[in-house]
């Protein structure tokens, strides 16, 4: 279904802005860390359903997809003063379902933590896209990387809805780069032969 | 015999669901930082220098340790001399919680229906486990639980034929279907023998355990020791990008069992295991 390629270099850190354009993603790498800076989107569970619904009953889309990134987050709600609450990555696994969709329209990144189903990385393949882990967990570290936050779509769903997020060097590591290379297999296989 | 108001449970469990969410217990705390000198993969050094920072950040400006602030589990511990006085025990447990997640910006995680799927708004109802001890008070354990772990969780209805080897390989096999997906470095706990459901309460039961207490009986004792050693060289490391350490630390629960079963429930939970226990 799909063929796995061997790194082609070493990985290195990237500082890149979106929108993600295939220019960027196609020079991506399994293992890189990327710092992101510029406007992503969060969306998750219930987003994804209804945005899924909505392109497959040919209605208008609240958010356009091409060259964007959506952030699977579902935030605490801010203090006064604060931009965001605690903002880490949950399981991307959920969102695999409604995945390969978006993916077609032009959805260019992704990032989550969690493995990805052979249908997403057949279609991050396909569309040329990424998909990146945020590190798990480090929800208030995550949280100081986002400069400003607001609702877009889906306001009555609370922590699920869509926000657009403007975020500055947001750390990320890539997981799926455009090749199908896919870092949850070759970091525990390199560690268990090397020990590195 | 003691009279204890219901507001006074409201109070505390209020408190209890904030103070956990903002500060891991001391030994959560020091088993992560025991991992970062001890860890020798690259990568997983990295994962966890962030955890370790991410830990300060959310003490020191007021921010969740995690954004999945949990659906609160509630171990409540009456004793059997305690009147109660006030509205209904299980409301005034979830005004506890109502109240907690509100005024601690906690995330409201928890649908009313599981299929219809609208959010109830307010993070109740909590999940409530109730026991009757002896004595004039009462113990409440509050553990938020998340669900990137909690989902990673299984049941086995093993035969007792299958033995202390098929328990070992059910741990093994949960962990590894689990991978990067519980955000490693996880904490395991395992419920053995009981029933279909007492299983996965030992489970969770276990998770609530301070990392440095051993069972007290001796070959379970060894059975926490023996798996917490196999998963660490399973290799799937924090964030499962690869390192030795996958796992903090693995806690087993037992209970009697039918000739016919040996259930094993395994509760996973990620290293924001988070805990807060008072007597009241």
């Amino acid at each position: 279904m799909w063929i796995k390629v061997h790194k082609r270099r070493q990985n290195v850190d990237r500082y890149i802005k979106t929108p993600l354009t295939e220019e960027i993603t196609r020079e991506l790498q399994a293992g890189d860390y990327v710092y992101i800076t510029g406007v992503i989107y969060t969306a998750r569970d219930a987003a994804h359903k209804r945005l899924y619904e909505s392109i497959k009953e040919g209605e208008k889309s609240p958010l356009s997809l091409e060259n964007n990134v959506i952030y699977y987050l579902g935030p605490t709600p801010e203090r006064k003063g604060q931009v965001i609450g605690s903002a880490g990555p949950t399981t991307s696994s959920r969102m695999d379902k409604y995945t390969p969709l978006l993916l077609e329209q032009g959805l260019k990144g992704m990032i989550g933590k969690g493995k990805r189903s052979p249908e997403v990385i057949n279609a991050i393949m396909i569309n040329n896209s990424v998909y990146f882990a945020a590190v798990g967990g480090a929800g208030a570290l995550l949280s100081k990387k986002i400069k400003s936050s607001k609702v877009v779509a889906y306001d009555d769903l609370g922590t699920e809805a869509i926000r657009e997020l403007y975020v500055e060097d947001f750390p990320v590591i890539v997981i799926i780069d455009s090749l199908g290379n896919n870092l949850y297999e070759t970091a525990v296989e390199d560690y268990l032969n090397k020990g590195v | 015999m003691k009279i204890i108001h219901t507001d006074e449970i409201t109070r505390n469990i209020k408190e209890m669901c904030i103070e956990a969410n903002f500060q891991l217990s001391p030994d959560m705390e020091k088993a992560i930082k025991e991992a970062l000198e001890d860890e020798k993969s690259k990568l997983g050094k990295q994962i966890l220098k962030q955890l370790e920072e991410n830990m300060e950040i959310a003490k020191e400006e007021n921010i969740p340790i995690c954004q999945d602030t949990g659906m609160a589990i509630v171990f409540f511990k009456m004793g059997q001399e305690v009147r109660l006085e006030g509205g209904f025990l299980e409301e005034a447990i979830n005004e506890g919680i109502r109240q907690g997640y509100q005024e601690g910006f906690l995330r409201k995680s928890v649908v009313g229906d599981p299929l219809l799927r609208e959010n109830t708004k307010d993070n109740t109802p909590g999940i409530i486990h109730y026991e009757i001890i002896p004595g004039e008070n009462i113990e409440i354990t509050v553990a938020p639980k998340g669900f990137g772990s909690e989902n990673m969780s299984r049941i086995y209805m093993l035969k007792p034929a299958d033995g202390i080897e098929g328990v070992k390989k059910a741990v093994l096999e949960t962990v590894k279907m689990a991978g990067p997906n519980a955000c490693p470095p996880i904490v395991v706990g395992v419920g053995i023998g009981g029933s279909f459901e007492k299983a996965a309460f030992l489970a969770k039961k276990a998770l609530t355990r301070n990392l440095n207490e051993h069972s007290s009986i001796e070959h379970i004792k060894d059975l926490e020791q023996e798996l917490l050693k196999e998963i660490n060289t399973l290799g799937i490391g924090p964030g499962g990008l690869g390192g030795k350490n996958t796992a903090l630390g693995v806690k087993v629960e037992t209970y009697p069992t039918h000739i016919a079963g040996l259930p094993v429930a395994i509760n996973i939970c990620c290293h924001v295991n988070r805990h807060i226990s008072r007597s009241i």
